[in-house]
């Protein structure tokens, strides 16, 4: 069993445990939301899985988690770098001193805003989102009739005629291209898509290059292309082959061996 | 019908007095003195005597508005003796009790902030999220800004806080140093319990 891989299901998190570690890492999940207890118990049901101790991701194991627990701690408490166990027992008795002091005294603001909050509670206002403030004016230039009459009457002229002649476009049938290409394959080994197709609409281009995939995509032709926007070499495959050089090609073979 | 109308005085303070009236009774937020003063396009300084003019005509007992001086500028609420039939009509700002984890850490973030969760965490021993989340929701506190780029969020106290509270400001609240315990006194019970723990 490999503790990294331990599969997990937490509020915060589902996934592999160390997956939740990487997140965690790149702070994109805060260790405070991590239930490491459930991790740990996730952790032993696993072991109790299995007949035998695995020592080894044991070991992992509390290297990871405590890791985690570290992460979680300082998250918390992020202040915390004049470490108590570090200090002499008087200079950590005079800061858990300053410390208690401290949260005494908040307490004790708490307790000011308590009785302030009772004595004012018969206070009412008017609460809401603020009136808009109001639009700032955009002064206009001085306007002259004559220039307004001028652009008007650009937009009074005829509209031009759309053109529709696109719509009477007609695609010729792929299978067209099919037919010329599977015909020069009958009697050419290869030739050049862009020579065979110059001259024709680009429309046609279009529908030759898409019978060329076609082709391609069965198999019967390979496709060949230096460099992008060189012209395109097609090759004739074997399933182009007549059925006369198929049964021809296995006695050839013998005959070279 | 031949009453004489009441005389409305002409003079200049109590037009001003009026025109602050006017944009106090549209407000929803205390307005202070100098945007006041832009939008009457008037002196700060005739602005303070106008609304010490308004101040004395809105107060406890005289009238059922009462002009107060708020959160950093002046707004109108309703007068004590209103508040019971306010209360049967209109919710208060904050109708149900705070918990005492939300008063601690409204008096944390009152005091110390701008502060983050883990500071208030620090402070108060125990997580801070679930108090923050509802005074956030109160809007007793906002966020204001991140500790450095990336840190954590640093949330402050809001205007209706300070309007909740009836605080001016939060330079109000009683000095902290005059809160609680003194630090010596607590010093002294820490060495007694330690010199009771057998070594």
């Amino acid at each position: 069993m490999i503790a990294r891989e331990l599969e997990l299901d937490l509020d915060a998190f589902e996934g592999p445990f160390d997956l939740l570690l990487t997140l965690v890492l790149k702070d994109e999940l805060a260790p405070a939301d991590v239930d490491v207890a459930a991790i740990v118990v996730a952790f032993v049901e696993r072991l109790a899985e299995r007949d035998e101790l695995d020592l080894d991701a044991c070991g992992e194991f509390l290297v990871l988690v405590a890791s985690l627990l570290e992460l979680k701690a300082r998250g918390l408490f992020p202040d915390e770098e004049a470490e108590l166990a570090d200090l002499e027992p008087e200079e950590a008795a005079e800061e858990l001193a300053r410390r208690l002091a401290e949260y005494r005294r908040i307490k004790e603001a708490a307790g000011w805003l308590a009785q302030r909050l009772e004595r004012e509670s018969d206070r009412f206002f008017r609460l809401g989102p603020a009136p808009l403030a109001p639009a700032a004016e955009r002064p206009l230039a001085a306007q002259d009739p004559a220039q307004l009459a001028a652009a008007l009457r650009g937009l009074a002229v005829e509209p031009p005629a759309v053109s529709l002649a696109h719509m009477g476009l007609r695609f010729p049938p792929v299978a067209q291209f099919l037919e010329r290409f599977r015909a020069l394959l009958r009697r050419r080994q290869r030739f050049s898509f862009d020579a065979e197709v110059e001259g024709l609409s680009r429309v046609e281009q279009a529908v030759a290059f898409l019978a060329l995939l076609e082709l391609a995509k069965v198999d019967e032709v390979a496709l060949a292309q230096p460099v992008p926007f060189a012209p395109i070499q097609v090759a004739r495959r074997r399933q182009q082959e007549s059925a006369h050089e198929r049964e021809r090609r296995p006695a050839w073979i013998a005959h070279s061996a | 019908m031949d009453r004489p109308l009441r005389l409305i005085s002409a003079s200049p303070v109590d037009r001003l007095a009026r025109v602050l009236e006017g944009m106090l009774v549209v407000a929803a937020q205390p307005l202070p003195v100098e945007e006041l003063a832009a939008a009457a396009d008037d002196d700060p300084e005739r602005i303070e005597t106008a609304l010490g003019l308004l101040r004395e005509r809105y107060r406890e007992g005289r009238s059922g508005i009462v002009l107060e001086r708020v959160a950093g500028g002046y707004a109108f609420r309703a007068a004590r003796e209103a508040a019971p039939a306010c209360g049967r009509l209109f919710e208060r700002p904050v109708q149900r009790g705070l918990s005492q984890a939300a008063l601690e850490t409204l008096a944390i973030v009152a005091y110390l902030g701008p502060c983050s969760r883990p500071q208030i965490a620090s402070i108060r021993g125990v997580a801070a999220d679930s108090a923050v989340a509802g005074l956030i929701e109160r809007g007793l506190i906002a966020e204001a800004g991140r500790e450095n780029v990336g840190g954590a969020v640093r949330y402050r106290t809001t205007a209706l806080f300070e309007r909740v509270f009836a605080l001016e400001s939060t330079a109000e609240l009683p000095r902290l140093e005059e809160l609680g315990a003194d630090a010596e006194e607590i010093r002294e019970r820490l060495y007694a319990v330690a010199e009771k723990r057998p070594a």
